[in-house]
């Protein structure tokens, strides 16, 4: 009996063997490898040599570095709310099952197909002060265009609303599903029960999609700590290192200073901020309500 | 008579091209427990939800104790549901749930809290209001649902299917609450259903539909005695009515006679009178009135016996192959294969015409 239930595990780990070698290969090894390259002086063409936490003391000087601390996590705060409510609101407005909402959905969705360098070249072109559709339709109505791409706070600006227009697509998605998640019996309960259409949203419609909000959150906030692509291409950092985000920082220390093991060490600090952060925001949120849920 | 309290005046309903309501009209006398009976896609769901509210009609009239309501939202139309699958709030507790509709509608925190605690009393759920319900069984669920009703103090209940989501105890203690609350409150109830005994057990009258009309309304046992037509006669009682083809014979008497395929003569009391000329007849036998004898009846073959203890149904075709039910004692010993003589009841009997409606003997109420 044992040895046949032996055999049994022995054949379903052939099944995950592809899955758990490509995991192993491409992230478990990555992963232990930046950490042992963090303590290391290294950089791109050259053996390394261990220095332990040297880089990590390093980093917590760089006046450069823990600006772009700054600006990721102003970025992160200026997107991530702004995100998830228009991707609701969104949601709530395509939540049906017409034409024409079929076609919005399609719409809003759209723009994340796009490729980084399109996004930021499309937005080029709007928020250019001097060429762009804001700054044009400023002059012409007389007044100063902002300049967007060259002002500290403006050029973050600039990042943020290029980034929620490129990223709606996902939460909305995720939103109008966990709405199809909601039976239809309960908002009939609702209307038979007087619930106006802002107290059938707010008791009925936002508590069922909690574990949803959550959860855009979370995917959101991880991600936009990573913003990179539009920094660079739009803002290229600037002005005055103002946008320069963490991992464009990373990139800059790697491929631009040659400096590999720095670039590591910003990297786990990136990385360990976020796992803080996300886990934070799950155990915050998810503590009270666990075990109440189900109809 | 008391005065109407629901009035429903040529109801006409379709999805796209498919009619689900053709011109259904149904006045209801006072505070009475109405039963709409019938198969799935008859429209008795569709007819409930219109009435709430949650359903718009295309044509027709919805009147509540002389009042126009089909004009108006579901919340404001002086009616209350209790939903198949409970619609409760997930998120809410058990309290949060009965009191909802009451903040809603702006009534005092004080009065609130009166009637929550007073349904909750009589529905015997005080020690969960503070749970919620995804933390409680079915049944408890069901009394919540119903409790979500009750504190409204409804004009009419509207329950959809009530006790289907119950196993079958507590269904049976369930009908029998709901028997009891019916009695408690000062309202008039609609009960969708396709389980028949529910509508006979807990209606004043049963609403038979099939096909996107009513078939018949009435008082449970002339739905049972006297079906206006062979769907009404084959969709109630269990097991369902036996329907032979027959002819009429002839002949001066005041009552009808019919003869089967195989030859049996039934003397019926269905009088001859309201019978249509020469034309072809289905009689119809309830299992009770075709009973198994040792002798002197029809001979029949025994296809499936059921034993149910007090009595012992017997599925059997005539000589001519026509399928019977019967009934034999509990201690019958009749097996599957036997020839059995059944004698035919025929002052019990049912006659339908060739439209299929219903013919009954002149005191049926046996």
């Amino acid at each position: 009996m044992t040895a046949g239930t032996e055999r049994k595990n022995w054949s379903g780990m052939l099944f995950v063997l592809p899955f758990l070698s490509a995991y192993l290969v491409i992230l478990i090894y990555p992963l232990l490898r930046g950490m042992m390259l963090s303590f290391q002086r290294v950089d791109l063409f050259g053996g390394g040599r261990f220095i332990g936490f040297d880089n990590y003391a390093r980093l917590f000087e760089d006046e450069t570095f823990l600006r772009s601390i700054l600006a990721t996590f102003a970025l992160a705060l200026m997107i991530v709310p702004i995100l998830t409510i228009a991707a609701l609101g969104l949601a709530l407005a395509l939540n049906r099952a017409t034409r024409g909402a079929a076609f919005f959905r399609g719409v809003f969705f759209s723009s994340s197909v796009l490729s980084v360098t399109i996004v930021t070249l499309i937005w080029r072109f709007v928020l250019a002060p001097d060429a762009g559709l804001l700054g044009e339709t400023a002059q012409a109505l007389g007044a100063e265009p902002i300049p967007f791409l060259s002002h500290p706070t403006w050029s973050l600006w600039a990042l943020a609303i290029t980034t929620i227009w490129w990223s709606i697509g996902l939460p909305m998605m995720l939103f109008l599903a966990g709405l199809q998640q909601i039976p239809g019996d309960v908002y009939e309960a609702a209307a038979l029960d007087r619930a106006s259409r802002w107290t059938t949203l707010r008791r009925v419609t936002l508590p069922a999609l909690k574990r949803t909000v959550v959860l855009v959150i979370m995917l959101q906030t991880a991600a936009q700590l990573q913003i990179f692509g539009q920094a660079q291409l739009l803002t290229g950092g600037g002005p005055g290192g103002a946008t320069r985000t963490m991992v464009l920082f990373i990139f800059e220390s790697a491929f631009a200073r040659w400096e590999l093991g720095y670039a590591t060490a910003a990297a786990e600090v990136l990385f360990l901020l976020i796992v803080l952060l996300t886990l934070t925001q799950y155990v915050t949120t998810m503590r009270d309500s666990e075990g109440k849920n189900g109809r | 008579m008391p005065l109407p309290s629901l009035e429903l005046t040529d109801i006409r309903k379709a999805f796209g091209a498919t009619p689900v309501l053709d011109g259904v009209s149904l006045t209801m006398e006072g505070r009475e427990f109405i039963a709409f009976l019938g198969p799935s896609g008859s429209g008795k769901s569709t007819l409930l939800r219109i009435i709430a509210g949650l359903e718009t009609l295309d044509q027709g009239e919805v009147r509540l104790d002389g009042e126009r309501i089909d004009t108006l939202a579901p919340g404001d139309r002086g009616v209350a549901m209790v939903f198949q699958h409970y619609a409760l709030y997930p998120h809410m507790t058990v309290r949060e749930n009965m009191a909802f509709g009451l903040k809603n509608a702006r009534v005092a925190k004080d009065e609130i809290e009166r009637r929550v605690a007073e349904a909750a009393r009589v529905l015997e759920i005080e020690e969960h209001l503070d749970k919620k319900p995804g933390q409680m069984s079915g049944g408890q669920r069901q009394r919540v649902a119903i409790g979500r009703a009750i504190v409204k103090e409804p004009k009419l209940f509207l329950l959809d299917e009530p006790l289907s989501n119950l196993d079958a105890a507590l269904r049976m203690r369930t009908r029998i609450e709901l028997a009891q609350l019916r009695n408690r409150v000062d309202a008039a109830f609609i009960m969708v259903t396709h389980d028949q005994a529910e509508a006979m057990t807990l209606a004043d009258r049963i609403v038979v539909m099939n096909d996107r009309k009513i078939q018949q309304v009435g008082p449970p046992m002339e739905i049972y005695s006297r079906p206006a037509n062979t769907f009404v006669a084959r969709f109630v009682g269990s097991p369902a009515m036996t329907l032979l083809p027959a002819t009429l014979v002839d002949g001066a008497g005041a009552y009808a006679s019919v003869r089967l395929g195989d030859g049996t003569l039934v003397e019926t009391r269905v009088p001859r009178a309201g019978l249509p000329p020469g034309g072809a007849l289905q009689l119809g036998l309830r299992p009770e009135s075709v009973k198994a004898t040792p002798d002197g009846g029809t001979s029949a073959k025994v296809d499936l016996v059921e034993r149910l203890g007090d009595r012992t149904l017997i599925y059997a075709h005539l000589q001519n192959g026509q399928a019977v039910t019967g009934e034999g004692p509990g201690a019958s010993a009749v097996q599957v294969g036997d020839t059995v003589s059944l004698r035919i009841d025929g002052a019990a009997a049912h006659l339908f015409d060739a439209e299929g409606n219903g013919h009954h003997a002149e005191d049926a109420s046996a």
